[in-house]
């Protein structure tokens, strides 16, 4: 590892200043992102007037927000509702550090880097319940509790995912677990674990279709819902910067990062542009999927959870098991993980249809004369 | 070895000071540029454009601690899991029948719950 500065301390302070610079320039980038994507995606044209293509509309709503007055309800639980921002952001912060972007451009290279990320990450669960419960408004509780509930069903899911990837590569170290998959990225080998993650990456990003704890028409953005101006910003930097986070986490666990297709050593660029395309391929797809897919029922969402996910995970972490143990040749691990992810998805459509989560269905639309 | 840890873990300590001071200094600026004009109005809760009526700390309903106390079932597994993926290999068969040993009863209760309707959210 090449040290920026002699010092440790300095060159720590060096780096997270480059991190803590890049974060608010990107984060007022992807607000212009997503809102043009998804403009275009509902054929509207997004953001326009500022400036060229509309790129500083970010930028003007930065400004409008640093300048709005800061209301907070009389009747708050002021320590907490105050907290709750701080405790939502510094995990961000801290998650940060163990995500290696390129072989030569992170923060630290943690040996237990998979397992302080997942630890780290989901400290800002107690963000959520705080600001609901600090709030004192009943639709900032009832999220609050939703959020809570969802969050930790989900984290499980993601966990056992990640452990299954962890068994692949005997290390969790992201650098190590990268540099192994040289020749083929660990999605081939773990197809089940990468739609579990996915799905559960999802969910923990509270974004559509997983977002019933800030859904507006259901509890009019939940727990943020008596945050204002800068405040309200300070959730949204804190999405966003996961959205990164948990993409590029995707892309280092199962699309092999900086090093697929192009081999272990290439040059520091080429790493770069790899990582970029991976992580924004994953970004893009997240946002596709906010305008695609319609918000789940909460009993839909913790069914999904806890009676098809988390089952399948632990089939994962057992079939990794079976063919590591008994050293089976690696295809038959393709093949088991496939069949099962095929198996789940099979299973995930017909409760779906059954149920008339996927079309309305025409016996339940005719039932409430809503043929069209 | 220990230098190595203590300089990770430096970073983390790092970080967290920054994320502190990044929020406060947002909080700071917008105390320096935004209005502030007092009115009694400006205090209520938001909902829906109507006065709030009742304590806004109810009750939440039990479903959400079944939930909760299952979660902490399995995210204490999943803390057990992470050593043993990383060196059941090396440990050979046995350490992987004994793991699935404590998957399956993990299992079991959570067939037992699911057999109870607690999954159903109800």
């Amino acid at each position: 590892m090449f040290l920026l500065a002699d010092n440790v301390w300095l060159d720590a302070l060096l780096r997270m200043t480059i991190v803590a610079v890049l974060v608010p320039v990107g984060v007022i980038l992807l607000t212009w992102v997503e809102r043009k994507v998804i403009g275009r995606l509902q054929q509207r044209l997004g953001p326009m007037h500022v400036g060229p293509f509309g790129l500083l509309q970010g930028i003007a709503d930065t400004i409008k927000l640093m300048t709005k007055e800061d209301v907070r309800p009389d009747s708050a639980d002021r320590p907490t509702f105050e907290l709750a921002v701080f405790v939502i952001v510094v995990p961000v912060f801290m998650a940060a550090v163990a995500i290696p972007f390129t072989a030569d451009i992170f923060v630290r290279n943690m040996a237990l880097g998979l397992f302080y990320f997942l630890a780290v990450s989901s400290l800002g669960i107690v963000g959520f319940v705080m600001a609901g419960w600090g709030s004192d408004n009943k639709y900032a509780l009832l999220g609050g509790v939703r959020a809570g509930a969802q969050l930790i069903s989900y984290e499980i899911p993601l966990i056992l995912s990640a452990v299954a990837v962890a068994m692949l590569g005997q290390s969790l170290s992201l650098y190590t677990l990268v540099e192994l998959q040289d020749n083929t990225p660990f999605i081939a080998y773990q197809p089940l674990a990468f739609v579990i993650f996915i799905i559960a990456g999802l969910a923990e990003l509270y974004r559509q279709p997983f977002d019933i704890p800030v859904a507006e028409s259901e509890v009019v953005g939940g727990p943020t819902v008596e945050y204002s101006g800068i405040r309200w910003s300070m959730f949204q930097m804190a999405e966003f910067v996961s959205l990164v986070l948990i993409s590029a986490l995707a892309s280092l666990l199962f699309l092999g990062g900086w090093v697929w297709p192009f081999g272990a050593d290439n040059a520091t660029w080429l790493q770069v542009v790899l990582m970029v395309v991976k992580t924004s391929a994953f970004i893009l797809f997240f946002m596709w999927m906010r305008v695609s897919v319609p918000r789940l029922r909460i009993d839909q969402l913790m069914a999904l959870c806890w009676q098809i996910l988390l089952p399948f995970a632990f089939l994962q972490i057992i079939i990794n098991g079976l063919v590591l143990v008994y050293d089976w040749p690696s295809w038959t691990l393709t093949i088991l993980s496939g069949a099962a992810a095929i198996a789940m998805g099979a299973i995930i459509y017909r409760v779906a249809r059954r149920s008339g989560v996927l079309y309305q269905t025409s016996g339940a639309a005719e039932q409430v004369g809503l043929v069209l | 070895m220990t230098s190595e840890v203590f300089n990770v873990y430096i970073a983390v300590l790092i970080a967290t000071i920054f994320g502190f001071v990044l929020v406060g200094s947002a909080l700071i600026g917008n105390l320096i540029l935004s209005p502030r004009q007092k009115s009694p109005h400006k205090g209520v809760t938001y909902e829906c454009g109507m006065l709030p009526i009742g304590r806004s700390r109810a009750q939440v309903h039990f479903r959400y601690y079944l939930f909760a106390i299952l979660f902490l079932i399995f995210d204490i597994e999943a803390v057990f899991l992470f050593p043993w993926a990383v060196s059941f290999v090396e440990l050979g068969e046995q350490a992987f029948y004994e793991m699935l040993v404590f998957i399956g009863i993990l299992a079991f209760g959570l067939l037992y719950a699911w057999k109870k309707g607690v999954l159903n959210w109800r």
